[in-house]
Order: structure tokens, then sequence, then C-alpha cells
């Protein structure tokens, strides 16, 4: 008998399902190596079936995305009931991602600013006797293994071909890696970057700049033309694909294993190439820097230390 | 120690520099000079090493405010730890005032090991600020699960 997979996705964009098909004619392999036993937005299981399967009878569950209602979770706690291994898939889900941003609002703010006066959602319409409800949307997103055990993660906005492809040959193969393990190389971008030999040793900076302002070099090191790259602070593995797009890294591989705080580490390397001792000055040169949670957070907002921004 | 209301006595985490602010510390205290207490003390080679995660940790484990003292600009003993606090801590404060954190509970001084009286200056003023700014409340941990 095949080994059972399974496929979810949470609050996610739907790029990591896109991320799995991309696999092209390899998700062939991979379908003839295992039977997908659920997966929502490409094969018609419901959520009864997995209801009805033994505890442990999934070998491996693939859930994307974070989590931030009640439908969510419940899933999530069913995957988890149901597999040997639960792999976080995605930055959404292994760090809380884009999604996670949310958490500088709450529900209430979130919906005055969508709805405004409009017909907001009910949780609850009874009519006729017949009834429908809608999951509770949480004030607070979070990443995956803040609801559930997560056994691997598999990082990237979306996780590229190669590192699914490295991933599952993980996963599959006799040697399992040991538990907690992100599957992607444990050392940072700036590592495997094309541009590296022209990032100086000392790099210093008298102005920072913004990607809608310059058009950069395609060979120099992009922090080094002025543009905050977070390269130095995050995890290699995606192949440089926005560097090689002439875009600076905004960290979606998060960090490597030695750093608990994406946006501290990242705040701390752009900091530093600042080329100055004078408060005015440095106070000028980063307000290049409009959004700094949105910048250096963009991908790890609810996994980071603070966590969520602060409600009056 | 009361955490609200009256009798609120803040809790302060300090970073300072081994070469001179924690000297500056040590001889406000050999001298018996008078500071407020709430200032608990972690000893760090150099201002430069404090990386921003710190400071995040100490108002995540309930400090009010954050103190990072080091030698006064020119004088760091690996050159250029002191100007890169500076430039850390200014970023950090933009990020914290988003977060809902109020900039004033991370403070950046230049103190040196002769500055005794300067040290409990500071960590009086530190004090007083904090408590007429009140406990830092941070959001609590999201309970979904
Ligand atoms: S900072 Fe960015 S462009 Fe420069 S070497 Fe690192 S990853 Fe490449
Ligand atoms: S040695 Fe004191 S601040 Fe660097």
């Amino acid at each position: 008998m095949k080994p059972k997979v399974a496929f979810y996705w949470c609050a996610s964009c739907g790029g990591c399902e896109e991320a799995v098909v991309d696999l092209d004619e390899k998700i062939l392999d991979v379908a003839n190596a295992v039977d997908i036993v659920f997966w929502p937005v490409a094969l018609d299981f419901k959520e009864h079936d997995v209801e009805a399967m033994p505890d442990g009878s999934i070998l491996a569950s693939f859930i994307n995305g974070a989590i931030r209602n009640s439908d969510q979770l419940k899933i999530a706690k069913l995957l988890r009931a149901k597999s040997q291994v639960v792999v976080a898939f995605g930055v959404c889900a292994q760090l809380g991602g884009i999604p996670g941003l949310a958490n500088m609002s709450d529900a209430k703010g979130i919906f005055a600013e969508v709805y405004r006066d409009g017909v907001a959602p009910v949780r609850l319409h009874r009519e006729n006797g017949h009834s429908l409800s809608l999951p509770e949307f949480f004030d607070t997103v979070v990443a995956l293994d803040r609801v559930i055990d997560v056994d691997y993660y598999v990082p990237g906005c979306p996780p590229t071909p190669k590192i699914i492809g490295d991933a599952l040959g993980a996963l599959l193969g006799s040697n399992l890696p040991p538990k907690g393990t992100v599957l992607a190389p444990d050392q940072a971008l700036c590592e495997q970057c094309p541009r590296k030999d022209t990032r100086p040793e000392k790099l210093l900076l008298k102005e920072l700049k913004r990607v809608h302002q310059v058009v950069a070099d395609q060979q120099t090191c992009l922090l080094a033309q002025g543009l905050a790259c977070l390269g130095p602070a995050t995890r290699a593995g995606c192949e440089a694909m926005c560097i090689r797009g002439n875009m600076p890294c905004t960290g979606c591989f998060g960090p490597t294993s030695r750093v608990r705080d994406f946006g501290a580490k990242a705040l701390s390397a752009i900091a530093s190439v600042i080329d100055s001792n004078d408060e005015g000055e440095i106070t000028r040169i980063l307000e290049a820097l409009p959004d700094p949670v949105g910048t250096f957070y963009r991908y790890s907002l609810p996994s980071s230390l603070l966590g969520r921004r602060r409600m009056e | 120690m009361s955490r609200n209301g009256r009798g609120f006595e803040p809790r302060i985490v300090g970073f300072l520099c081994n070469w001179c602010s924690y000297s500056g510390a040590d001889l406000a205290g050999v001298s018996r000079m008078k500071s407020a207490p709430n200032l608990r003390i972690i000893r760090v080679m150099c201002s430069g090493r404090v990386d921003p995660s710190f400071i995040l940790r100490a108002f995540q484990l309930g400090a009010d405010g954050v103190l990072v003292a080091g030698c006064h600009p020119g004088d760091c003993h690996y050159q250029e730890g002191n100007a890169k606090a500076l430039r850390r801590v200014l970023l950090l404060k933009r990020m914290l005032r988003d977060f809902g954190i109020d900039e004033h509970r991370l403070r950046l001084e230049w103190i040196s090991a002769a500055e005794g009286e300067r040290f409990a200056a500071v960590s009086t003023e530190f004090t007083e600020q904090l408590r007429a700014l009140g406990p830092l409340v941070l959001a609590r941990r999201a309970e979904v699960a």
C-alpha cells in the first residue's frame, strides 16, 4: 500500500498550492509514490472522509497558511491526529507569513476597515428553521506550531520546486532529519548569492533607497546599492530568485536556526550599515524605511518575540 | 512589588558596557551615591553587543523599561560598537512605537567609568519616567489553541 499524504490550506494566498502544482512532471512521481487522501484545492475529498480515517493512518500532512480562524484550527487538529508527520509548508504555516501582518490590528479593527458602513458578516444566521454559520475570526494570527505539534518546516513564500523536492526526498528517505528541522540550508542567503563577491567586507551607506527610486545595477550587491536587502539575515535555499530578478530579499525563508527573532536580526543588519554617528542624520537616512514592522517582520510577525501590536 | 496603581515599582533591565558604564555603576555603588534600586544590571562587553532581540526579550519577559549604556562616542573599546548601538536603538525605537510601546521605555546613554554620579542620576530619572508611564502591558499571547 502506498503511503497516504494530505495537503491543506489555512490562512494563505494559494501560492503554496501553486508551488506543488509547479513541480510539473515531478508531481506525477509524487502521485505515483503516494496516495493523496485529502487536498481540498485539487481533489474532492471531504472533512468527514478524514474524520473516518484511523488516527495516525496518514503518513504526512502538508499544511500551508497561518491560523486565523476556528475552522483552520479545527482541521489542523484533525490532521494532526490522523498523521504521523505534520509539515508546516511555506512561511505562513512556519512563522505566520503575510497574513500575520494582521496582528498590527485585531478582528474589530479589520472588520471596521474592510466593511466600513457596509454589510458585515454575521457569525450565525437563522432563517425559517435553517441556520448558516461562519468560523470565528480570531484577533490574533498564529503560526501552525502554536496550535499543534509540528514535525518539520518547509520555508518560503512559496517554497521553491527544489526545496519541495529536497524536502520530499528527505521525508521519503530512510534517514529522517531530527524533529523540528527546517528543511533548507542553515546559512544566510548572502552565502549563496551570485552577487556576494561584490558585497564589500565593511559596508557603510550614507543613503538607503526604496526599490521604486532606483534602477538597480544587475551585477552589484543590492545592499551595497542602498537597497534594504535582507539577505544577511535570511536563510538560504531560494537560489536567490529575487536577487536574480534584481529585487532585494524580503526575508521569506525566515531566519537561520541560531536566530530567535527574524525581525530583530534583520533590523540589526540594516541599521549596522548606516554610515553616520549623528542622531539627526541617522534618523534622516532611516526615513527610507517608512514601515519597519512591515519591512523586517513581513513574514514572521506572529512568531516574533512581541507577536503583535498592543491595542489600546 | 505592586504592578499597578500606587506604589508601582518599574522593572528596568540595564545592559551596561563592561569598560565604562558598568564601572560607572560600580563607582556609584562604592561611593554610596543614592539611586533608584529598580535597575537590574546585565554586564556586556560593549553596547554594540546588545542585539535588538535582547531588548525585545526583556520587554517580553516583563521589563517596563530597558537601558542600554555604553562608552562615550569615540571611546568604545571596539571602535564602532557604540555607534552601531545608536543606529540600532534609533531604528528599534521607531519600531516599538509601531508596536504600540512608548519609545521612551528604551533609553540609550553614554556613561563613562568616572561618571558614577551620572549613572545614579540616569537610573533615578529613568525610574521616575517609567513610574509616570506606568507598567508596560503587552498584548496577551493569543489564546486560540
Ligand atoms: S545583501 Fe542581498 S544582494 Fe547583497 S550579497 Fe546578500 S543577498 Fe546578495
Ligand atoms: S566598549 Fe563600551 S561601548 Fe563599546
